[in-house]
């Protein structure tokens, strides 16, 4: 690695320096756009106490469901949880901890972290238990709740293509939560599909450009669909 | 006659203008889709990142990634965009949706809606519910009127937690069309065949019942 080029040669390099009781914040929607294989390292390395944000925490045996298996996550912050039978279990045996929040304040709180503002009103969640001991302000005749932003001790990414510089592309709907979540890491890790060299990504496309990457690297996926239906030709 | 899932579907449908960009929640809400009006444009946006929603994939379509709000594998239509879900719910909560349609547990007179938590059970999450009732000025809550051992789920006051404060005007239950004015119900259409006695019965907020309840036909 030197200058621009962010790409590392393995998943242990990609992942180094995750610890016990870190912040991780990872892309995806469902199963869509998830970087299966960072998540797959952070099982690898048998890290602990994790506090997860993600919208969602995978099923049983794909997805950030894998780190359930070993009790590596002890609080997750999310806006719909519980496609899994194993999460359910820990969240009644309080092995477990949910911060649940709204999708859009959850994107915002990535979102403003990674742009340095520490927090921001929102109307969403007003008079229902999100509000629950926030600051409570009225603006245009309207009450609004102090929702404050979120930082990652790492990010974790899945992007379709990137150049060495870090420069990424998404495809269709696997952009979701990732180009907040690259954004809001201390250091931010993103797997793509392909790595291409710096030129031959059009500038005026790029969705993640290179300065929020720290490291990357390319891997392949399973990309597992989670809803299958489809219509007769 | 209840109204059934198709039928709730058409009568929403009846509200689409041309033009609309549109948010279709999860369930019955997404049979919309299917009674678009002849010769009307609507977009539809899934708050996953999506707006110019198409119809499901064909086997050769399939794409694991491209999904709709549910999950489900779903195609783009021309003239679609694609973006994250900070730029989703900008549009959703600020109000750029036109017409959001989305189901819920309990309405109550001051247009609170509850529809993603009951105590006791599991709680999944609220996912994108809390910010597009936030933000949509246009809202339909589409519900049954009455639980199946006949308790009402229109009440004076909600008694699960909340999803929003103050912001539903219009619900369709399988029984009638209501609009939420003034802190009261008042009753606008009723299902064919639906006495408004039984609506009476079966709502128990503040209801207003003008002296002609049209009846609704399909």
């Amino acid at each position: 690695m030197a200058g621009f080029d962010k790409v590392v040669g393995s998943y242990e390099e990609a992942m180094a320096g995750l610890d016990n009781g870190m912040t991780v914040i990872a892309g995806g929607f469902g199963l869509c756009g998830i970087p299966e294989n960072l998540i797959a390292q952070i099982k690898r390395m048998r890290v602990r106490d994790l506090t997860i944000v993600s919208n969602n925490c995978g099923i049983d045996g794909f997805g950030l469901g894998i780190l359930l298996e070993d009790k590596q996550i002890r609080k997750m912050i999310s806006s719909y949880v519980g496609e899994n039978a194993l999460f359910e279990k820990q969240l009644l045996e309080g092995e477990l901890e949910v911060e649940l929040t709204p999708q859009g304040t959850l994107a915002e709180k990535m979102r403003a972290g990674g742009a340095g503002i520490p927090a921001f009103y929102t109307a969403t969640g007003y008079g229902t238990p999100v509000a629950e001991g926030k600051e409570v302000r009225e603006f245009n005749g309207r009450p609004h709740i102090l929702e404050q932003s979120i930082r990652g001790d790492f990010a974790i990414v899945k992007g379709w293509k990137a150049d060495r510089y870090g420069n990424v592309v998404y495809r269709h709907t696997a952009q979701n939560f990732n180009p907040m979540a690259a954004t809001a890491g201390k250091i931010t890790v993103v797997e793509v599909e392909e790595i291409v060299e710096p030129g031959e990504l059009d500038p005026t496309q790029i969705h993640t450009p290179g300065i929020y990457v720290d490291r990357l690297i390319q891997g392949s996926f399973e990309k597992r669909i989670e809803q299958r239906t489809v219509r007769s030709a | 006659m209840a109204l059934s899932r198709e039928q709730i579907a058409k009568r929403v449908a009846r509200e689409l203008k041309d033009g609309y960009y549109v948010n279709l929640g999860i369930g019955i809400p997404t049979l919309v889709a299917n009674y678009v009006p002849e010769g009307m444009e609507v977009m539809l946006q899934s708050e996953n990142g999506l707006l110019g929603m198409g119809p499901f994939p064909t086997e050769a379509e399939l794409d694991a990634d491209m999904i709709n709000a549910g999950k489900q594998t779903v195609t783009t239509l021309p003239g679609a965009s694609i973006f994250s879900s900070a730029e989703s719910f900008a549009m959703i909560r600020g109000g750029h949706v036109d017409l959001t349609v989305l189901g819920a547990f309990e309405v109550d007179v001051q247009g609170n809606i509850a529809s993603w938590m009951i105590p006791g059970k599991l709680v999944k999450g609220m996912g994108g519910a809390m910010d597009l009732v936030a933000g949509a000025d246009n809202i339909i809550v589409t519900m049954t009127h009455a639980s199946k051992n006949g308790e009402s789920k229109l009440l004076e006051q909600c008694t699960l937690p909340l999803t929003g404060a103050g912001c539903i005007k219009k619900v369709l239950t399988d029984l009638a069309w209501l609009e939420i004015e003034n802190g009261t119900f008042v009753l606008k259409e009723r299902a064919p065949g639906v006495s408004v006695e039984e609506i009476v019965a079966k709502t128990a907020g503040r209801l207003v019942v003008p002296d002609h309840v049209p009846e609704m036909t399909f």
